[in-house]
């Protein structure tokens, strides 16, 4: 199995709106805490190694890459 | 302190090749009698080997240090005559609990399988241990057990290294025709050499605390991420033998070591912990940092290195001394073979290549537990914490839980020395997997598998044309199941998957080498030289 990159979820406005709902009325600390288990649920639920791989890839290129370059 | 244990003093006894200057070469000396010194000097003893070990202290283990013993050091033990009284003086424990702040998250039972001789865990102080070991070397006539004998120079030759040693009675020589050096994580004979030891360190303190008392908490392991008596660490609570309990608290990294062993900061710790009213006595404290690294080969020409001198790694996981009997296990029998003029000399190159792959693997191991249990960013503890706040409720959390990894032997998977497999087995008895044990009777009683195997064996399901097979010197005995041991619980032929005909060539440090379907005896004896380094396999 591939990493899924085209669009796969049904009616995403409202999946961003739980996303956003799940963590809304919380602390800074336990709203990160939130997301960090969402990451351990899901990637539990995909468990293919590879695929997990890849998505870790792509969210730190995609993090990284947008770090201006070091001054020379 | 050490109100449990009186330290016992081992005498100095001159050595008539000093006495009369003579400078004589020895097969093997053993740097270092720590148990994995004592071990080697053991295990080459049972291979018939002389073996002189020197040592520049003349006592055991100050502070237990040591505690957790694992099943297959205890094989390796029991095989050389000690195992049995280790299990019997040793708290055998299967249970371990971890809680996070004020609340439990998980229990885990390492549960071990029936039908082993050995159990899968037992704490035992280092310095109990020690002291046996020194009994059973002096009870050898193949151990000449040297205390006050410091190394203070090694120089390699083609065929053997000279020692330079100081003893109260001054300086002397001698040779020997192959070192061991097992004198610990600050090896001089490493330094000797110039070997490369390299890899992490890690900036937290820990303190250890060994304190007396007659609690009643359960032969169990208890760990603390983060509790209530002590903020944002972690702790660890672990019995030993004589109500001695092992406490040891994470302290950070910006801990002052002298500070924090005075009584008057440990004590209150403690009390934190137990409760005010909980009576106990403190018998030893110490205050540790630690690295995972290993040396850049476990050979340099004629030394040989085992034990933390070869590998350093982490407390969490009870990979240190477990680690370093496994490595005098690999080695005894090669040096035998060599000595004897049965394998050559390439032979010990395999200790290497095998016994590294196993020490990378602890590392690998010991370096996640430790970056478990102290997060080094903000973010690798939210994901540590989150993790354990999962695991109350999520079985796939509980995976993730690491407060040490506990020792399992790493099988050589990959080893020159191994035959690989033709035909399909339903078992993991892979070549370079150590036996698993079983109940089996034999003509006198009652009696476990590991206890049959002696040198090279071929363990045989069903009738062989032949009843051993010969290269050279050396020879590997037939051990057929119904005729010389009756597997009467079944347990053999399933962990073997050992259907009519089924062979395999055991090593004699009970690791398989081979397995075939069918006694050939010309595959054997190929297997056989190939295990022994010989043919251009290494």
């Amino acid at each position: 199995m591939k990493l899924i990159r085209t669009p796969n979820i049904a009616d995403p406005d409202a999946f961003y709106d739980s996303l956003l709902a799940a963590q809304r009325d919380l602390p800074d600390d336990q709203a990160e805490r939130v997301l960090a288990k969402l990451v351990l649920i899901l990637a539990n639920h995909v468990g293919d190694r590879a695929v997990l791989a890849e998505a870790l890839e792509l969210a730190r290129s995609n993090t990284v890459r947008r770090q201006p370059p070091a001054p020379a | 302190m050490l109100a449990t244990y009186r330290y016992p003093e081992f005498p100095y006894v001159p050595s008539p090749e000093q006495r009369d200057g003579v400078v004589l070469r020895h097969p093997v000396v053993v740097i270092g009698a720590g148990p994995i010194g004592l071990t080697a000097a053991l295990d080459c003893a049972a291979r018939g080997i002389p073996v002189v070990v020197l040592d520049d202290n003349n006592t055991v283990s100050i502070g237990s240090r040591a505690v957790c013993y694992a099943k297959r050091p205890l094989e390796i033990w029991d095989r050389l005559g000690v195992g049995e009284a280790f299990v019997e003086q040793g708290v055998n424990w299967q249970v371990g609990r971890v809680f996070f702040k004020d609340h439990r998250v998980y229990t885990f039972d390492l549960l071990p399988e029936a039908g082993h001789k050995m159990p899968a865990m037992i704490n035992l102080q280092q310095y109990h241990l020690e002291e046996r070991l020194v009994a059973a070397c002096d009870a050898s006539p193949k151990v000449d057990l040297r205390w006050k004998h410091r190394l203070l120079s090694l120089q390699q030759a083609d065929d053997h290294a000279l020692l330079t040693v100081e003893t109260p009675d001054g300086v002397f020589r001698m040779e020997a025709q192959w070192v061991i050096a097992c004198d610990g994580a600050n090896s001089e004979t490493r330094r000797m050499v110039g070997a490369e030891f390299t890899g992490r360190f890690f900036q937290d303190r820990f303190l250890i605390a060994d304190v007396v008392m007659a609690a009643g908490f359960p032969s169990e392991r208890w760990f603390w991420f983060d509790p209530p008596f002590h903020r944002g660490q972690s702790v660890l609570l672990h019995k030993q033998c004589d109500n001695v309990w092992r406490i040891d608290f994470q302290l950070g990294w910006d801990a002052d070591p002298d500070e924090e062993k005075k009584p008057e900061k440990v004590v209150p710790r403690i009390q934190a912990m137990l409760g005010k009213d909980v009576k106990f006595e403190l018998e030893w404290v110490s205050v540790y940092q630690f690295a995972c690294r290993r040396i850049d080969r476990f050979r340099h020409g004629r030394v040989l290195f085992a034990g933390d001198a070869a590998h350093q790694v982490s407390p969490f996981g009870a990979r240190g001394a477990n680690t370093g009997v496994q490595d005098i296990d690999n080695l005894a029998w090669k040096l035998q073979m060599v000595l004897l003029g049965e394998a050559p000399v390439s032979l010990l190159d395999s200790y290497d290549e095998e016994r590294a792959f196993a020490a990378d693997d602890n590392l690998a191991h010991s370096t996640r537990s430790t970056d478990f249990i102290t997060p080094k960013s903000r973010t690798s503890r939210m994901l540590r914490d989150a993790v354990l706040e999962l695991a109350e409720t999520e079985a796939f959390a509980r995976r993730l839980v690491n407060s040490g990894r506990l020792s399992t032997p790493t099988p050589y998977v990959h080893s020159s020395l191994n035959t690989p497999d033709v035909e399909a087995f339903d078992s993991p008895m892979k070549p370079g997997t150590p036996c698993a044990d079983a109940r089996v009777r034999i003509d006198t009683g009652s009696s476990w598998w590991l206890n049959q195997l002696d040198g090279f064996v071929l363990l045989a399901f069903g009738p062989t044309p032949q009843r051993s097979v010969r290269v050279g010197g050396v020879t590997a005995h037939v051990l057929s199941v119904g005729r010389d041991l009756v597997d009467e619980t079944g347990d053999l032929t399933q962990r073997y998957d050992g259907r009519p005909g089924t062979v395999y060539l055991i090593r004699p440090d009970q690791h398989v080498a081979a397995r075939w379907r069918q006694f050939d005896a010309h595959a054997i004896e190929a297997a056989l030289m190939r295990c022994l380094g010989k043919n251009g396999s290494l």
